[in-house]
C-alpha cells in the first residue's frame, strides 16, 4: 500500500522551486507562496490547497486529530472506463498520500473544539463516493453527540461517477444529520473553496447555518461548459465564481484566505451550540430552541401549544408536531 | 453488502446494449408521465401552482389527491408529450422554483399529515445560467433536506428516467418503488461518456458501466421494488401501468403507515445512512503530530539546534504542482 507514512517528508526536487501562476502568469517562488498561504503575492490568485495546508490554516497547531483514517472505498460497480475504478482510486492516493478525497477530524479554532471535514479536489476531483459521505456524516453525527459545530471545508467536483446511484445517494446520506444539528440546536459553518460543484453543492455544502467563500472560487451546480451548452447562450461575467455567488444572496462571506481562520475564529464565538439547560436561567446563551419554545410557552400559557406542536407540560403531540427538544433527546438516545 | 464488490471489467457489447435498450423505453416518447398516471391512479387530485417566491415551474406538478379515499400529497416531474408541451415543461428538467414548489406542497403535507407520493422522470435539474443564479444547488440540497426530515410516509416512484441530483430532490423516501423499465443514475450516460470516455457517443458503455436499471438499482438497494410493465412496456397500456403502480403505492403506504412518527424517522435515517459500500480497517484516532518528549519540548522552546521542530500536517498531506481537472464528479 503506498500510503505515504505521516512523517516521511517530501523533498522538494529542483524543479519544484517555482510555481507559474495561471492568473497572471509570473513566476512565483514556492517558498513564498507557502508562507503566503497559497496566494499569489503578484496578483492574489489563490493557488488550491492540499488538506494538510487547510489544516495548517484553520486550526490551532497540534490540535488536529483525524477519525476514521481506515475507511477505504471499493468498486462496488465493477466499474470499468479507460482503465479498472480500483486503478483510479490507487492512482490517487499515490498522488496525495490520501486514502480518500476526504479527511475529517476533531481540532480547534481558537481554542474552540470543532467537528471538521476537509476536500482535496487532487483525489479524483474531489469526488464523493460512499467513503467520502461516510466521512462527512460521521463528521456531522460527532458534531451533534458532542455538540460542537461542524466545519466542512469542500472542494469537489460533486458525486463520484464510479460508484453510481450509490455516490448520488451520498447526498441524501450527508444531508440527513443536518436535520438533526437543526433539531438540537449546533451550528453548521460550510466554507466553499476552488472548485465547489455539482452534488457536493447540491447537498450539505449550500446547507450551511453559515456559508463562506473563497474569492474567484468556482461554484456552481453544472459546469459553466455544461450550462452555455445547453442553453446556448452567452454567460454572465463572472458566472458561478464565489463573488456571483454573493451578489445573487447565495453566500454569506466572501474571506481572503489570509483573514479565513479569524472570520471563522469569529463566527463560531459568535454563534456556539444552543444551550441544552433550561433556557431562561441560563445567564451565558438563552436563546436555544429549546429556550425559545418553552419561554413562549410560559408567557402564552399554553395558547401557543397547537401552533409548535408542543404543549405546555413539554410532551410532543402525536402526528406533525415538532419538538425540537424531542428530536435532540432521541438523536441522542439513538447515537448511545 | 461485501458481495457488491466484483472486478472490474469493461462491459461488454450485449451489456452495452441491454443497458441502452432500457434507457430508450425510459426515454421513450409516448412513454405515460405523471399527469397521464395520476388520473389513472387516484380519485381526485387538485393541481396546485407556484413556490410563492418567483414563478411557477411546470416541469414539476403537485397537489393533494385522494388514493382510495385517503388524501395524499402528490408530486412529480412532468415532460412533454410532444414539442410544443415539452419546450412548455422545459423537457422535464426543473429549475429552482420548480424544487421549491414542491417543498411548498411537501410542508403542507407534513403540516396536515398527509402521505406524499412523488413519481420521478427528469433527465437532470435544469443546468442553465437562470437556474444558477436563483440557486439550483441550493434549492436540491434543501429539497432533500426538508424529505429526510417529514414527519409523514414518503413513497418514492421512478417512473422513467431518474436523473440525478434533479430526481433525487424529490426522490428520498421511506421506500423507493421503479417501473420495470425506468433507469436511475448518478448523471445522464452522455455526460458520464463524455467524462470518462471523451465520447458521448460511448453512451451505451457508461449506460451499462453505471448499472442504471431498474433492476440493477434494486440490487443496489437503491429501489425496494421493481412495478412490472405491461406488454413491451409502459406506453403500450397506460391503464394496466397505473393498475400496477396503484397496487405497488397501496401495499407500500400499508407497510410504511404502520410504523409510528418516531419509528418512521429513525428508519428512514438508518435507511439513508446505510447507504455506500466501503471497506474498514480498525485505525485509532490519529494525531499524527508527535507527543514531544520533555527534551524536544524544552528544546523547541528554547530553539536548541538537533530538535527538529514540530511537523506540521503541510508536510504529511503537502499539495502537489498539479490539478488534474480530468478527473471530476456529477
Amino acid at each position: 500500500m503506498p500510503i505515504k507514512f505521516p512523517f516521511s517528508r517530501r523533498r522538494p526536487g529542483p524543479t519544484d522551486a517555482w510555481t507559474k501562476c495561471p492568473d497572471c502568469e509570473q513566476q512565483v517562488f514556492n517558498r513564498q507562496l507557502e508562507r503566503n498561504h497559497r496566494v499569489c503575492p503578484h496578483c492574489g490568485h489563490n493557488f488550491r490547497m492540499s488538506i494538510g495546508e487547510r489544516i495548517d490554516l484553520l486550526l490551532d497547531e497540534g490540535s488536529f486529530v483525524e477519525r476514521d483514517a481506515g475507511l477505504e472505498s471499493v468498486d462496488p460497480l465493477g466499474f470499468f472506463d479507460q482503465k479498472p475504478y480500483p486503478d483510479r482510486l490507487e492512482a490517487a492516493r499515490v498522488k496525495t498520500g490520501l486514502r480518500e478525497a476526504a479527511v475529517w477530524g476533531t481540532g480547534s479554532v481558537s481554542g474552540r473544539r470543532v467537528a471538521i471535514g476537509l476536500f482535496d479536489f487532487r483525489f479524483m476531483g474531489g469526488s464523493m463516493g460512499s467513503v467520502v459521505g461516510e466521512k462527512i456524516a460521521r463528521c456531522f453525527e460527532a458534531a451533534l453527540v458532542e455538540r460542537i459545530p461542524a466545519v466542512i471545508v469542500s472542494a469537489s467536483g460533486g458525486a463520484r461517477m464510479q460508484e453510481g446511484t450509490l455516490s448520488l445517494l451520498q447526498l441524501a446520506k450527508t444531508t440527513a444529520p443536518l436535520v438533526r444539528l437543526d433539531a438540537a440546536g449546533v451550528p453548521f459553518i460550510s466554507i466553499l473553496t476552488d472548485p465547489t460543484t455539482g452534488g457536493v453543492l447540491a447537498s450539505f455544502a449550500s446547507l450551511g447555518d453559515v456559508i463562506l467563500a473563497e474569492p474567484k472560487a468556482l461554484i456552481g451546480f453544472a459546469g459553466a461548459r455544461v450550462a452555455s451548452g445547453t442553453v446556448g447562450e452567452e454567460l454572465p461575467e463572472g458566472f458561478q465564481t464565489a463573488e456571483f455567488l454573493l451578489e445573487h444572496g447565495l453566500v454569506d462571506l466572501v474571506v481572503p484566505r489570509a483573514e479565513l481562520r479569524v472570520t471563522l475564529g469569529r463566527l463560531l464565538a459568535l454563534l456556539p451550540p444552543a444551550a441544552v439547560e433550561e433556557g431562561w436561567d441560563d445567564d451565558e446563551r438563552r436563546w436555544g430552541p429549546i429556550g425559545v419554545l418553552s419561554g413562549i410557552a410560559e408567557k402564552l400559557g399554553g395558547a401557543v401549544s397547537e401552533t409548535v406542536g408542543l404543549d405546555v407540560e413539554g410532551e410532543p403531540t402525536a402526528g406533525n408536531g415538532r419538538s425540537p427538544e424531542r428530536a435532540a433527546e432521541q438523536t441522542l438516545e439513538r447515537e448511545r | 453488502m461485501t458481495e457488491l464488490v466484483s472486478s472490474s471489467q469493461a462491459p461488454s457489447a450485449e451489456q452495452a446494449d441491454a443497458a441502452w435498450q432500457r434507457v430508450q423505453r425510459a426515454r421513450h416518447p409516448e412513454r405515460p408521465r405523471t399527469l397521464d398516471l395520476v388520473p389513472r391512479i387516484f380519485d381526485d387530485f387538485v393541481e396546485l401552482h407556484g413556490d410563492r417566491l418567483f414563478r411557477e415551474d411546470p416541469a414539476i406538478v403537485g397537489g393533494p389527491a385522494l388514493l382510495e379515499g385517503r388524501p395524499v400529497m402528490v408530486i412529480g416531474h412532468q415532460k412533454g408529450n410532444d414539442t410544443d408541451s415539452n419546450i412548455f415543461r422545459n423537457f422535464g428538467s426543473a429549475h429552482p422554483e420548480g424544487f421549491r414548489k414542491a417543498q411548498r406542497l411537501m410542508r403542507l403535507a407534513d403540516k396536515l399529515g398527509l402521505p406524499v407520493i412523488t413519481f420521478l422522470d427528469t433527465a437532470g435539474a435544469f443546468p442553465g445560467p437562470a437556474a444558477e443564479e436563483r440557486g439550483q444547488a441550493e434549492a436540491i440540497a434543501s429539497s432533500i433536506k426538508l424529505m429526510t426530515g417529514l414527519q409523514v410516509p414518503v413513497v418514492a416512484v421512478v417512473l422513467g428516467e431518474g436523473g440525478s441530483g434533479g430526481a433525487l430532490a424529490i426522490g428520498v423516501g421511506d421506500e423507493v418503488l421503479a417501473l420495470e423499465n425506468s433507469v436511475y443514475s448518478v448523471i445522464s450516460p452522455e455526460g458520464c461518456a463524455s467524462i470518462l470516455w471523451r465520447s458521448p457517443e460511448a453512451a451505451p458503455i457508461a449506460a451499462a458501466a453505471m448499472r442504471m436499471t431498474a433492476e440493477d438499482q434494486h440490487e443496489l438497494g437503491i429501489v425496494d421494488s421493481i412495478i412490472d410493465e405491461p406488454g413491451e412496456g409502459a406506453h403500450t397500456d397506460p391503464g394496466a401501468t397505473a393498475t400496477a403502480i396503484k397496487a405497488a403505492l397501496l401495499a407500500s403506504l400499508a407497510r410504511i403507515s404502520r410504523l409510528d412518527t418516531e419509528t418512521l424517522l429513525a428508519t428512514r435515517y438508518a435507511r439513508l445512512r446505510g447507504i455506500g459500500v466501503y471497506r474498514e480497517s480498525d485505525v485509532g484516532p490519529r494525531a499524527a503530530l508527535d507527543e514531544p518528549s520533555l527534551r524536544r519540548r524544552i528544546g523547541r522552546l528554547l530553539h536548541l539546534p538537533g530538535v527538529p521542530r514540530r511537523p506540521r500536517w503541510s508536510e504529511i498531506w503537502p499539495s502537489g504542482d498539479d490539478n488534474n481537472d480530468s478527473e471530476r464528479g456529477a
